[in-house]
């Protein structure tokens, strides 16, 4: 099931060209957010025929190679284009993994043992998440200059949601929530990742 | 005018009994706009009780200061300046742990024809749970 954290007019031409053969749904108020703690896109959640989650929230394939890109020239080194290929296609196969042997695949079961800790539940990202749903009401509103005041206040809250901030930000003709601001809130992040890597089941030292 | 938002619901009320930090809903419109039953042993959702503070501030006239009471939960809760646009925000208590075995919350959304669907739904069926933005 894909989760647009978006707004329907935004999603559709993306939807549409995909075409898909699984639920699309779109998550305007970023519920879905809220309840699985999730930050950014792409993340996912592996979820059994019982309804029981067997891997938590995480990226979902992608890589900080990103930020390597020439801001000018808007290209990327080929070692780390192909390293972003390596990963996704390394994230696809554990999906596939899991879709034939179930519980038995060592992505799932190695799942509790290697996985990152889930974040802690706190006071400050629920504050967060009610703030961004209020910005939300108000630009839907026409209210702009009041939801800003909300939207900042909720990222300042929760400053580890790229999606809050992307959503929140200004977009450019493409829809795309890049610009000078967006450069340097992902260099503020210094050694830290805009994605958290998945660490999959498999090989010690091997990870998405 | 008034809008309450809690969770996926957002209510539109035409009376508005507001002060301050307070708001004021009978019980009635509790359940309407929340979900939650206000019952002699407190405030209640599925088998939680809330006990509503003993002195009594939070009830007046037959309503509830909902507000009050959810920050008394420690759940947050916002309102635009006007105070016509409430969140009632869900509190770090009510969130999943998410770790493997423990249940996905289950939720409903629309697709972009406006058919809605639920996680629960598709059970009987691995679910990849994706999410994407075209930001």
């Amino acid at each position: 099931m894909a989760v647009a954290l978006d707004d329907p007019e935004s999603a559709r031409s993306w939807i549409e060209s995909a075409a898909p053969s699984y639920p699309c749904v779109i998550d305007r108020n970023h519920h879905v957010a809220d309840l699985y703690k999730l930050v950014n896109v792409p993340q996912a959640v592996w979820i059994d025929e019982s309804g029981l989650i067997v891997r938590s929230p995480e990226t979902a394939g992608a890589t900080d190679g990103f930020r390597q890109m020439d801001r000018e020239k808007f290209t990327l080194p080929q070692e780390v284009m192909a390293e972003r290929q390596r990963v996704k296609t390394r994230y696809l196969d554990a999906v596939s993994d899991w879709v034939h042997r179930g519980a038995q695949s060592r992505h799932a079961l190695d799942a509790q043992r290697i996985q990152a800790r889930q974040p802690e539940a706190s006071n400050d990202v629920s504050r967060a998440h009610a703030l961004f749903r209020l910005a939300l009401s108000l630009r839907g509103a026409g209210q702009d200059i009041e939801a800003q005041v909300h939207f900042d206040e909720a990222c300042r809250l929760h400053p580890d949601s790229w999606a809050m901030w992307r959503q929140a930000a200004p977009k450019d003709a493409r829809g795309l929530a890049t610009g000078e601001a967006f450069w340097t809130r992902v260099d503020a992040l210094g050694d830290r990742p805009y994605y958290p890597p998945a660490h999959l089941g498999g090989a010690p030292g091997e990870s998405a | 005018m008034l809008t309450v938002i809690h969770e996926q619901r957002e209510t539109t009320l035409h009376s508005i009994d507001v002060d301050a930090d307070s708001l004021w809903l009978d019980s009635q419109t509790i359940e309407r706009t929340t979900g939650w039953s206000w019952k002699p042993q407190g405030l209640c959702q599925a088998d939680t009780c809330i006990p509503l503070p003993r002195d009594g501030h939070l009830v007046r006239d037959g309503r509830l200061d909902v507000a009050g009471m959810w920050a008394y939960m420690g759940s947050p809760v916002v309102h635009d300046q006007a105070r016509t646009t409430w969140v009632l925000g869900s509190g770090a208590s009510q969130r999943s742990q998410l770790t493997p075995g423990t249940p996905a919350p289950d939720f409903e959304l629309p697709d972009l024809s406006g058919q809605m669907h639920r996680l629960s739904g598709l059970r009987g069926r691995k679910v990849l749970l994706a999410t994407w933005a075209s930001w």
